[in-house]
């Protein structure tokens, strides 16, 4: 089951320059600043969000991480969580507040359900939050624990402090093409396989 | 064993009466665990619900749910099923209609006889696809509007969805999400124009036009 490489729209043709001493200095600070600033716009659909608001709360305190500002307005976050299961109904939503977010952005997927469908493999449920949005790190657990979020928040800070301003498709919208998709057809059948003691799903032609 | 149990007395009663005054109408009663069964006419159903909401003797003015069953067994009808409750007499009677599943699935609505019935009935259409006639308001409740793959409790239907994950995927993020509710729901008036013609239409039928 691979993931499948980013869609063809995103462009490759920019100037890049070298990184070079002021270039890893700038992006050193600039990526200390967002990593410990996180502004997270939490999605909870399911059980998910109650381990997420227990994260929140004073007992684990993701405001260590510098996530002090729960943002329920996309347009002022940076990190998307979807909390819980993501059905059907509900891809339209998640993608609209993606595409709200401003750049820089990143998204957490949060437990099984939203990184691969979970239990829920029928007719209403997304397998995989990554077939609708692009995503940066998956939380695994049914629910997670708090302290595995906390982990999670800070691979995405390792993350961060690995971007580079010389690699301007970091920045790149995502967007849904003109096929109505964000990703290919075949990737989306190929990361929604059934698995297990499972039987057989239809196939894009 | 019936005579120890004065629960099933008076639904012995109800069934009786029902017989008497609607013998076109009452197919069969059982009692299974302990509930009074009635399997009455798709015909005659209406006025037997309406008439054991109304009579002084009965009153069950409480639908506690309404839904479908599909049996595995094909040779065995679709049934609407009515679990009522009258509070007044702490009864309770299960009203069944069977219908050829492969018939059209269309049954008089109850709204008229109970208001609670509007969302039930609209979750019966949306998963099983029974049609409710008389409902002023009959669209998908848990399935968004525009659903296209069938109805998915019905036994027909793969656990999966027929189609693939991509295609539904697309159908999915095709939709407008804010153009698939009732004006009374969310008053955005402005996605009204986004709305396919016939969920139009409904909504002027049921009296939910932009002023």
């Amino acid at each position: 089951m691979g993931l499948s490489p980013l869609p063809e729209a995103a462009p490759t043709t920019h100037e890049t320059i070298s990184p070079n001493w002021i270039t890893t200095r700038l992006d050193f600070i600039a990526n200390w600043g967002r990593s410990n600033s996180l502004w997270p716009m939490p999605f909870g659909t399911a059980c998910c969000a109650i381990e997420y608001m227990a994260t929140a709360a004073s007992r684990f305190d993701i405001a260590r991480f510098g996530m002090e500002r729960q943002s329920f307005s996309p347009r002022q976050a940076d990190v998307l969580i979807c909390a819980g299961r993501l059905p059907f109904k509900l891809a339209p939503v998640i993608r609209r507040i993606w595409d709200q977010m401003p750049q820089p952005k990143w998204c957490i997927s949060m437990g099984a359900c939203a990184s691969s469908g979970g239990i829920f493999d029928n007719y209403a449920m997304v397998q995989g939050i990554d077939t609708i949005i692009p995503v940066d790190v998956y939380v695994p657990g049914c629910p997670p624990r708090p302290e595995g979020l906390l982990y999670g928040i800070m691979l995405l800070q390792k993350k961060i402090m690995g971007e580079t301003m010389v690699d301007p498709s970091l920045r790149v919208e995502q967007l849904v093409g003109p096929d109505g998709l964000f990703r290919r057809p075949s990737a989306i059948d190929e990361i929604s396989e059934p698995f297990g003691n499972s039987v057989h799903q239809t196939r894009s032609g | 064993m019936s005579g120890a149990q004065p629960d099933l007395v008076a639904a012995n009663a109800t069934v009786q009466a029902l017989r008497e005054r609607f013998p076109d109408g009452f197919l069969r009663s059982l009692v299974t665990s302990g509930q009074m069964v009635v399997y009455v006419a798709k015909q005659r159903a209406h006025d037997m619900l309406s008439w054991l909401q109304q009579d002084p003797a009965q009153r069950f003015d409480y639908l506690t749910d309404l839904t479908c069953v599909e049996y595995r067994d094909r040779e065995r009808p679709l049934e609407v099923v009515y679990q009522l409750r009258s509070l007044a007499r702490r009864a309770d009677l299960r009203v069944k209609i069977p219908l050829d599943p492969d018939g059209p699935l269309e049954v008089q609505s109850v709204i008229d006889i109970w208001m609670g019935a509007d969302w039930v009935e609209r979750e019966a259409w949306d998963m099983f696809g029974v049609r409710f006639k008389g409902h002023p308001d009959l669209r998908r409740i848990l399935m968004w509007e525009g659903y296209a793959e069938g109805f998915p409790l019905r036994k027909s239907f793969p656990l999966r969805g027929h189609w693939s994950r991509a295609e539904q995927t697309r159908q999915a993020l095709q939709t407008n999400p804010e153009a698939y509710y009732s004006l009374e729901e969310l008053a955005i008036a402005e996605a009204y124009h986004e709305l396919p013609a016939d969920v139009r239409d409904r909504l002027a039928k049921a009296g939910k036009v932009l002023p």
